[in-house]
């Protein structure tokens, strides 16, 4: 009979800690009355900030918990204190905008603690059963945030879409980890590498990988699997948008990654061509069909595609021992520069949007160079950094990815990420030449939270870039336990 | 007793039934009856490959699989019932403000 102990506890500590804090918070919102539900943002702050801490605590430890269902290791670390630190900017962002929206309710921050959690438990998880139940509790609470604006059809009609899609993609994920278990007879990871090196059938394992891949795609929204992305990103609250587009994606490509690098090693020629024709065709399209938006929240709906692509670039070798270190840091650099140059500019279009979805078109940003320059000035930053030009950190989040895929000896995808970027200037420019050389009277909110929240991204967004190096070596360090 | 290559192709056309329906029907009922029906199929998947190995983990992951079922059938019958509120209507044709 195997034995729990407390160093198992210790492995899942910051996801117990938060689901503790989380369920106090949902009992304790009851007695908050209805005009202060701020102090339901700030306990949920604090919760984050305390697992951030214990988190933190955690770096450099190594080990598996709970009969090998869930990991601890620097790659979980590091990804954990993303997330949180993902959630601590989606709780600021959404602070005001709440507020000012009508839609001040406490499960809001609830919810949003509980997706966190499941975030992290992808994550660490080290068998495929803990990544289902994962992925599910970071999924639901995401369907309801998403059609949280119960007034509004559009954000109806999100959390239905995207529900809807989650729930189609979940039952891929769920049978190809069925057919993964009967090839393999085993769901853990180690399990499954340890099956396929003493011959299982290929055959079925790598329809069941496949089949895996298809369900995370949808959750990336990587091409073709991405349909659902603009609808879902436009109709949810933004600050809702804000945070899944970040978060989701975190926690997707972590658990690809930790799925294909320690569990299909062994279907690496198999595997290694459709890993790299989606990264291409989501580069492709995502930037393409950009061209032709003209509501932002589209338009960096279809930005996040693009960069999933980008992001998916350094899954590309993931079987090539050499390049994989190198290849996982710079998937991990370029997860940072995303998230925090997204959430900046999803907390420019929080600033200057306005009740019942008006102020979302490119047009209505004209003018806001003269109106209130500090914000223009952040928006452009964050675009440039969407674009990948210097000084930001975007550019050093591209030159490390391309330099990881060029020496994992693909070239071409090299190529067409430099090509793709290109193509994504014209769009990211005409909102920043909107909102310099044309007339407009754009009104932007300005709430404590949110402006600390663009700037202090700026920040970041501009200084990393020049010291790089820091936060490239903590990403080396955070390397996959692969046995 | 019954190969288990039986079972197998008997849950991969349930499941490819369910994709099928989730892809060409109108109705979001009835959609999440055929994601439901692909949950299924990979569940019966599961029981044949655990009775095959002789392991019991295929079994307790269906169980895990029909208790979150389950969750997301609260929250997406929740959806669909706030939609029909606002719309009297529930054909995802309908549904359609956003797009571009």
């Amino acid at each position: 009979m195997p034995q729990l102990n407390l160093s198992d506890f210790y492995t899942l500590l910051p996801a117990f800690v938060l689901t503790g804090w989380a369920s106090m918070l949902l009992v304790l919102d009851l007695f908050i009355p209805r005009g202060s539900k701020g102090l339901t943002a700030f306990l949920a702050a604090v919760g984050l900030g305390l697992t951030l801490g214990i988190t933190l605590v955690q770096a450099g430890s190594s080990s598996l918990g709970f009969n090998g269902m869930v990991v601890l290791d620097g790659f979980s670390v590091f990804l954990n204190a993303l997330l949180l630190v993902s959630g601590l900017l989606g709780i600021a962002l959404a602070y005001g905008y709440v507020r000012r929206m009508g839609l001040e309710r406490g499960e809001y921050y609830t919810l949003m603690l509980f997706s966190v959690v499941g975030m992290m438990l992808m994550v660490q998880a080290a068998d495929l059963i803990v990544v289902f139940i994962a992925l599910e509790l970071l999924s639901i609470p995401l369907y309801v945030l998403a059609a949280f604006n119960n007034r509004s059809p559009e954000s109806e009609e999100a959390g239905l879409k995207y529900f809807l899609l989650g729930a189609f993609s979940t039952g891929f994920v769920v049978y190809g980890i069925a057919l993964v278990f009967g090839a393999a007879g085993s769901t853990s990871l180690y399990g499954i590498v340890a099956a396929a090196a003493s011959g299982a059938p290929t055959l079925l394992l790598s329809i069941g990988a496949a089949l895996i891949l298809v369900g995370f795609g949808f959750k990336v929204a990587a091409v073709p699997f991405h349909m659902w992305t603009p609808d879902v990103y436009q109709g949810a609250p933004t600050a809702v948008t804000a945070f899944m587009s970040s978060g989701a994606k975190i926690a997707g490509f972590a658990a690809l990654l930790r799925v294909f690098a320690v569990a299909f090693p062994s279907l690496t020629a198999d595997l290694t061509p459709v890993l790299a024709a989606l990264a291409a065709l989501t580069m492709i399209v995502g930037n393409l069909i950009a061209v032709s938006q003209n509501n932002i929240k589209r338009l960096l709906a279809y930005s996040s595609i693009a960069h999933a692509g980008y992001i998916l670039m350094a899954f590309v070798p993931y079987g090539n021992p050499q390049v994989m270190p190198v290849s996982v840091a710079a998937g991990l650099f370029y997860l940072v520069a995303y998230a925090v140059t997204n959430f900046g500019a999803w907390g420019v279009v929080i600033a200057l949007e306005k009740e019942d979805g008006k102020g979302l078109e490119i047009s209505d940003y004209a003018g806001l160079f003269w109106k209130n320059r500090p914000l223009a000035i952040a928006m452009t930053i964050f675009l440039l950094s969407l674009i990948g030009f210097p000084p930001t950190i975007g550019m050093v989040g591209k030159f490390y990815l391309f330099r990881a895929v060029i020496d994992g000896g693909f070239v071409w995808l090299a190529i067409v990420g430099v090509l793709t970027s290109l193509v994504s200037a014209y769009y990211y420019l005409r909102v920043v030449v909107t909102m310099f050389m044309q007339e407009g009277e754009p009104q932007a909110a300005s709430e404590f939270w949110l402006n600390f929240t663009w700037g202090l991204t700026a920040l970041v967004t501009v200084i990393v870039s020049f010291v790089p190096q820091l936060l490239f070596e903590w990403a080396s360090n955070a390397v996959l336990r692969l046995f | 007793m019954v190969p288990t290559n039986f079972y197998i192709t008997l849950s991969a056309i349930l499941f490819a039934t369910g994709a099928m329906g989730v892809l060409v029907r109108r109705n979001p009922l009835i959609i999440f009856m055929s994601v439901e029906l692909m949950l299924n199929a990979a569940n019966l998947a599961f029981v044949a490959f655990a009775s095959q190995h002789g392991s019991l983990d295929g079994q307790i992951f269906v169980f895990f699989v029909m208790t979150v079922a389950a969750a997301e059938v609260a929250v997406g019958l929740a959806l669909i019932v706030q939609i029909f509120k606002s719309k009297h209507s529930i054909n995802v044709d309908e549904v359609n403000s956003l797009k571009g």
